[in-house]
């Protein structure tokens, strides 16, 4: 199905995307539904995207929903290694 | 018949008198033939439902498929321009209607046709091509695996998509349903309550349901596909063409 769900977040960071340039990304869209190029029906789907570039300034993967989580519980966990003065 | 055709990008009017990119695929000849609207699935206006354009026009229609996302981010590949209309809230019914009949509009407009005009749509499409049969003046409406036709769409879904079943008297056009009996959006229960709605309103309509078939059992390109499913589905849909657009 087309779950129609979708998650908007603001994000500060950078991102390679086309033709391996770097840009500014300001935007995150994360969603849980078909995927353009992953063999699996659903997919977790994430847009890193300046939507101020226009919609070809988009970083996007599609990752199987226990990989959406294994990566959740590494980016946690990397987030905790560091000392807490160097994240916030 | 032949199986010659030309298909091309053009301009067309759609909701609002928007001038909207679509896809056109037609049949070589000047024959009268009916015409097919082409919604596209939530992924967008991509190389595979091109395709599907392009074996209607090989059927013998005039196909024409609105590009539903032109207005968010016109020229953008499809996928991206996907994710810019996701992200910016989805498309709007009333401006899916509005295209829908844009496109009707203009495929009546061609010197082939025979006034009939049709449309189809796939996933997210099968539940806007249950919309555009009740809205627009169409004589065949196709909805495969369409969820939210029926059934309430959990809390907290930012597109607010709604279900049709108060639009459901409204529907005008012959409507075929092809469906996955290991669908759960539709489920087999949801396809069970459209059909009981459809029954009740006096509304013509024909249902298949396949075994062994899940969502998108259609698409060639992904783990879903199922071709007993699809092959069938494609005879059902040419032979419901056939009646309703023909002549």
């Amino acid at each position: 199905m087309c779950t129609y769900a979708t998650m908007n977040t603001d994000l500060d960071g950078s991102a390679k995307g086309p033709e391996s340039r770097w840009f500014h990304v300001t935007h995150g869209t994360v969603y849980f539904d078909h995927p353009v190029h992953a063999l699996a029906e659903h997919t977790l789907n994430i847009d890193f995207t300046d939507p101020a570039r226009g919609p070809g300034a988009r970083v996007a993967v599609e990752l199987t929903a226990q990989s959406a989580r294994d990566l959740v519980a590494a980016i946690e966990a990397a987030l905790a290694s560091a000392p807490a003065e160097m994240t916030g | 018949m032949s199986d010659s055709l030309c298909a091309e990008t053009i301009r067309i009017t759609g909701h609002n008198g928007d001038e909207v990119e679509a896809y056109v695929a037609r049949p070589s000849g000047d024959g009268k033939r009916g015409g097919v609207v082409v919604i596209h699935h939530m992924p967008g206006y991509d190389r595979s439902t091109k395709e599907i354009a392009r074996r209607f026009a090989e059927l013998g229609y005039d196909v024409a498929m609105p590009n539903l996302y032109w207005r968010v981010a016109p020229g953008a590949s499809p996928d991206d321009a996907a994710a810019a209309a996701r992200a910016q809230g989805g498309v709007p019914d009333p401006q899916l209607v509005g295209d829908v009949a844009g496109a009707a509009a203009w495929l009546r407009s061609l010197p082939t046709s025979n006034g009939k005009v049709g449309t189809i749509g796939y996933c997210s499409g099968g539940r806007q091509a249950v919309l555009a049969g009740c809205n627009v003046d169409l004589d065949a409406a196709v909805d495969c695996y369409g969820a939210f036709v029926v059934g309430t769409p959990p809390e907290g879904f930012p597109l607010k998509v709604t279900n049709l079943v108060d639009q459901l008297p409204n529907l005008r056009a012959p409507l075929l349903g092809l469906f996955g009996n290991e669908d759960q959006h539709p489920s087999p229960e949801q396809v069970d309550e459209l059909e009981e709605l459809l029954k009740q309103l006096g509304k013509t309509y024909e249902f298949h349901r396949y075994d062994d078939a899940g969502h998108a059992f259609f698409s060639p390109d992904r783990p879903s596909y199922r071709v007993a499913a699809a092959n069938d589905g494609w005879e059902r849909i040419e032979k419901f063409f056939g009646t309703y657009l023909g002549g």
